[in-house]
């Protein structure tokens, strides 16, 4: 079996989810021998069981009144209290580690959760260095990064399994999460509250990386988009600004919107939609034509393109590393 | 007010002559009219039985369909908006129309034979909390057959439930409907209470309650207190879905998280609910099948109240993510880590009643024992969403579907199936195959295992819930269909327990009296007991009536065969709260058609509301006016006149 990218008992990657990893263990290993004493008890008690094919037998059976049952239930509430309050003061101590944001983190994010992919906002001391993108979210290694979590449409749960324990986007609140990670990779991340027809398709990664790395692509992302240099390309934009630009923007473009995944660097991220597909021309081209039948129910129409668009549109949209 | 009715009803034996009377008295007619009049607690018990166990069905054919789906990643046999409707309407059903109705309906069927009474306190009432059982049942499967189905989970939270992003009919069919069934909820709640405390053989002092009836009364206690909670959430959710209140939408000033908190104030006592009576029915059917009486009683009737009390203050453990404070968390945390204690009395208190008895194997004692294993597989995992940390990580993956399905499949469905077994022959006088109850035991049995217990580890490698498919290299795919399978074999075992109910409706052997050579009152009546249920009002002096021979409990001996007569009008006796010392005759009403009328003007009334189509809820509502002022027309023979004297 593949070990899944969401898994969370297999190992933590970051600091956060490192201190809650071995108390779900702790507590894991305990149900499971709670269980295991509890069959085994049970199964001592029932084996001396006669099986019973005359019913009307029954009655001969003589009725047993003796026995200290209560001291059964006495030395079993004993025994349980031990573990609960083991597990109740590792949840506290845990809880009061991990719980609250850190206090200086090295980088604070906005993270807009929205039907159905992540908006991920950097911002800088100097306003024009500020950036948007999507559903990949960059981070330094061994650093605390403070999320902010902001909810405009239905409430969806930021998650990363290997990073940090589920924070809910709530509309009209502004959640916090923070995580850390030890060692760089990419951490896959789920929504985890349902928030409708595409719950299943809203992932995002979590790229950790070293300073350096994370310094290069931050300075590539403030960047504005590359002006088109062929002809194809020029084409490719004037459609793009003309119809994907009601929803989608590129800076330094006229496309300008909000509303869906900005596309400034679109080619510098390996997933589309949330995660669904892997970012290629072939599936780019196949999402643009027709989302509905890949993620149905989105928020993005099919295009109905023409061949020429479509391979204007394809020519402008690969520039944009 | 009724006055009271300070006659000294005479005592006596049964005779044929007496059993005649009561007979013409407690008779309900045939036909269509005495099914429509009905205020027997025993029809109206197996009403509730049967339409339960078709929307179990029902909703287990709505699981299987999502076990097609899931069964291997990518799959497209169902659209996004199908499986959502199917997932949200499964829960809806499961919980709301299986799980609560089932035990009500067996409650219901046994109460007045587990106390000594000859019905509930208000049996007009109780037939009214059927008929709007049934009536919101085909409401809410209305929406769902129209495909407006609740999309929403059974849990529904806005904003996803508003108008902004559910414009369909859907969830104002949930609201309405959930709103609807809540007074049926509610009307049974307050008449088990008044029952409990109000109509029991004389004798039958407190600690003398079986305990499935500290069960139900402490449920019915808990939905008392919240189940307005959720009637007013669904009520604010269709205003603002239909009239631009604001009470959830953040934009207008309202609060999300008010709809969790509302819904979840009710939804975790709501677990206990359909749990506790189903433990009663373990706590009183498996000592039968020991031959001892339970170990440890009065622990066992004391953490039942005390688990409900905890489990007031449990419910933000469903709400750990939402970004609440810390200190606030820790309480829950730690009220949910000790509501593991009261639960552990009850186990511990069967496993002892097991060792130290002398055990017979039926299906029956099979349900019941295998019971406590699911019981305790589905309390540690409980257990461990109760630390928070933890929680983060495992709430909203399928860890947490395993476990609430071992808490509703192993603590209600179990029982009641081997309560089934065990009191079938009661209400129908018949025994069901045990040669084929023992292919259902382990089928469902084995089933059930195999669907849920790998459905743990999917959880921990990190599956979410509610996904209407997954990605191929997520590794889940093995485990998901092996769930699929187990779901089948599942469904197998609950066929056979419906095709040997069927058949031994007709073939079954005949089961006199008490086949299991039971403790408790109602296995001294026929089977099935005739309609007054007792021809004479017994007087009890223990816990275990048909036992004291055997068990020699302290000389005091109770009384079957001779009691009050109570044979000039339709009537049992009243008795107190505590040591249930006699203190008045009650007079019980006759058939009648108001509960059925009333329950027609409802739903009249709900479905103007839905379409808002204010003349029809003004008829609706003039049909209810009638049936409740035919309803409340005071009537001699209920002594409803007696002048205010003695």
């Amino acid at each position: 079996m593949k070990p899944s990218p969401l898994d969370y008992i297999g190992g933590a990657a970051g600091l956060r989810a490192q201190q809650i990893w071995p108390l779900t263990w702790f507590t894991l290993v305990i149900s499971i021998a709670v269980c295991v004493i509890i069959a085994i008890v049970l199964w001592v008690a029932v084996r001396r069981a006669r099986p019973q094919d005359n019913l009307l037998e029954m009655r001969a059976i003589p009725l047993e009144r003796g026995g200290n049952g209560v001291r059964w239930i006495s030395i079993g509430l004993i025994i349980s209290a031990v573990p609960l309050a083991a597990t109740l003061v590792w949840t506290m101590v845990t809880l009061a580690a991990i719980a609250g944001p850190p206090a200086h983190p090295g980088l604070i994010l906005d993270v807009t959760a929205r039907q159905w992919w992540w908006e991920v906002q950097y911002s800088s001391p100097h306003p024009p260095e500020d950036f948007t993108t999507a559903n990949e979210i960059h981070i330094p290694v061994g650093v605390p990064v403070l999320v902010r979590l902001h909810g405009i449409d239905v409430i969806h749960s930021f998650w990363v399994p290997k990073l940090s324990g589920k924070t809910d986007v709530i509309p009209g609140q502004t959640n916090l999460s923070w995580m850390q990670a030890d060692r760089p990779g990419r951490y896959l991340g789920q929504c985890s509250e349902y928030c409708g027809l595409q719950h299943a398709h809203m992932q995002f990664e979590v790229v950790a990386e070293s300073q350096e790395d994370f310094d290069n692509w931050q300075s590539l992302q403030r960047q504005q988009a590359a002006p088109p240099v062929t002809r194809e390309q020029t084409q490719g934009l004037a459609l793009i600004e003309y119809r994907c630009g009601l929803c989608h923007s590129v800076r330094g473009t006229e496309a300008g919107a909000i509303s869906a995944p900005d596309l400034t660097h679109i080619m510098s991220r390996r997933t589309l939609a949330a995660g669904t597909l892997i970012n290629n021309a072939g599936n780019l081209v196949g999402w643009i034509q027709n989302p509905q039948n890949i993620k149905p129910g989105n928020l993005m129409p099919n295009q109905y393109l023409s061949a020429q668009q479509l391979s204007d549109a394809l020519a402008y949209l690969e520039s944009l590393k | 007010m009724r006055q009271l009715d300070l006659r000294t009803p005479l005592v006596g034996i049964d005779s044929v002559d007496h059993e005649a009377r009561l007979l013409r008295l407690w008779e309900t007619s045939p036909g269509l009219k005495g099914f429509l009049t009905s205020v027997d607690h025993k029809q109206i018990g197996i009403r509730y039985i049967i339409t339960a166990f078709i929307f179990l069905a029902l909703g287990g054919i709505e699981a299987l369909v999502m076990r097609l789906q899931l069964a291997g990643p990518n799959l497209s046999l169902l659209t996004p908006a199908q499986y959502n409707q199917l997932f949200s309407t499964h829960g809806m059903t499961m919980i709301f129309l299986y799980a609560a109705p089932v035990l009500s309906g067996f409650s219901n069927y046994l109460w007045p034979l587990l106390l000594g009474s000859r019905d509930m306190a208000f049996p007009r009432l109780n037939a009214l909390g059927y008929w709007i059982y049934l009536a919101s049942g085909l409401f809410l499967y209305a929406g769902f057959l129209t495909g407006n189905g609740p999309n929403d989970g059974w849990f529904n939270y806005v904003p996803y439930a508003s108008r902004d992003y559910n414009p369909g009919l859907n969830e104002d069919f949930y609201a309405l409907g959930m709103v609807f069934l809540g007074i049926s909820t509610t009307v049974g709640a307050a008449n088990f209470v008044v029952t409990a405390f109000r109509t029991r053989a004389p004798g039958m002092s407190i600690n003398r309650l079986p305990i499935l009836v500290w069960g139900t009364l402490t449920a019915s206690v808990a939905n008392l207190i919240v189940v307005p909670a959720v009637s007013l959430a669904f009520f604010l959710l269709w205003m603002d879905r239909q009239f631009g209140t604001q009470f959830f939408n953040p934009a207008g000033g309202g609060q999300p998280l008010l709809w969790q908190h509302l819904f979840w104030i009710f939804g975790h006592p709501w677990v206990y609910a359909i749990v506790l009576p189903a433990m009663g029915m373990v706590s009183d059917g498996l000592p039968v099948f020991c031959r001892r009486p339970l170990v440890g009683y009065s622990l066992v009737a004391l953490s039942t109240v005390a688990t409900m009390i905890l489990g007031f203050g449990v419910w933000v453990h469903h709400m750990f993510a939402t970004g609440l404070p810390g200190l606030g968390l820790s309480l829950f945390s730690g009220a949910s880590i000790v509501i593991t204690l009261p639960s552990a009395v009850a186990v511990f208190a069967w496993l002892a009643t097991i060792r130290l008895g002398r055990p017979v194997i039926t299906t029956a004692f099979l349900f019941f024992s295998s019971m406590i294993l699911l019981f305790v597989i589905g309390g540690v995992s409980g257990f461990m969403t109760a630390s928070v940390p933890v929680d983060w990580q495992l709430t909203d993956t399928y860890f947490v579907v395993a476990h609430l399905h071992y808490v509703l499949i192993g603590i209600n469905l179990f029982p009641v199936v081997g309560a089934t077994y065990f009191w079938f022959p009661k209400m129908t006088g018949r025994m069901l195959n045990e040669r084929l109850g023992r292919w259902n035991f382990w089928t469902m049995f084995l089933g059930f295992n195999l669907a849920f217990l790998p459905m743990h580890l999917t959880g921990l490698l990190g599956m979410p819930r509610r996904v209407y498919t997954y990605n191929d290299y997520a590794g889940w795919h093995a485990l998901n269909l092996i769930t699929s399978i187990g779901a089948f074999v599942l469904a197998i075992g609950v066929l056979l327990f419906f095709v040997n109910v069927l058949k031994s409706l007709r073939a079954g052997a005949v089961a006199g009296k008490n086949p299991w050579d039971a403790p408790t009152l109602e296995w001294a009546v026929s089977s099935p007991p005739p309609p007054y249920n007792f021809a004479v009002i017994p007087t009890v002096a223990s816990r275990h009536p048909l036992w004291e021979e055997h068990l020699d409990q302290g000389g005091a001996t109770s009384s079957i065969d001779r009691g009050m007569l109570l044979d000039e009008g339709k009537e049992t006796i009243a008795t107190s709260g505590l040591d249930a010392v006699p203190d008045m005759v009650l007079e019980m009403p006759e058939d009648s058609f108001a509960p059925v009328l009333l329950t027609l003007g409802l739903a009249v009334l709900f479905v103007g509301l839905l379409l808002k189509a204010w003349l029809t809820v003004g008829i609706g509502g003039a049909i209810a006016a009638l049936a409740m002022l035919a309803w409340f027309w005071p009537r001699s023979e209920l002594r409803e006149r007696e002048p205010a004297r003695g």
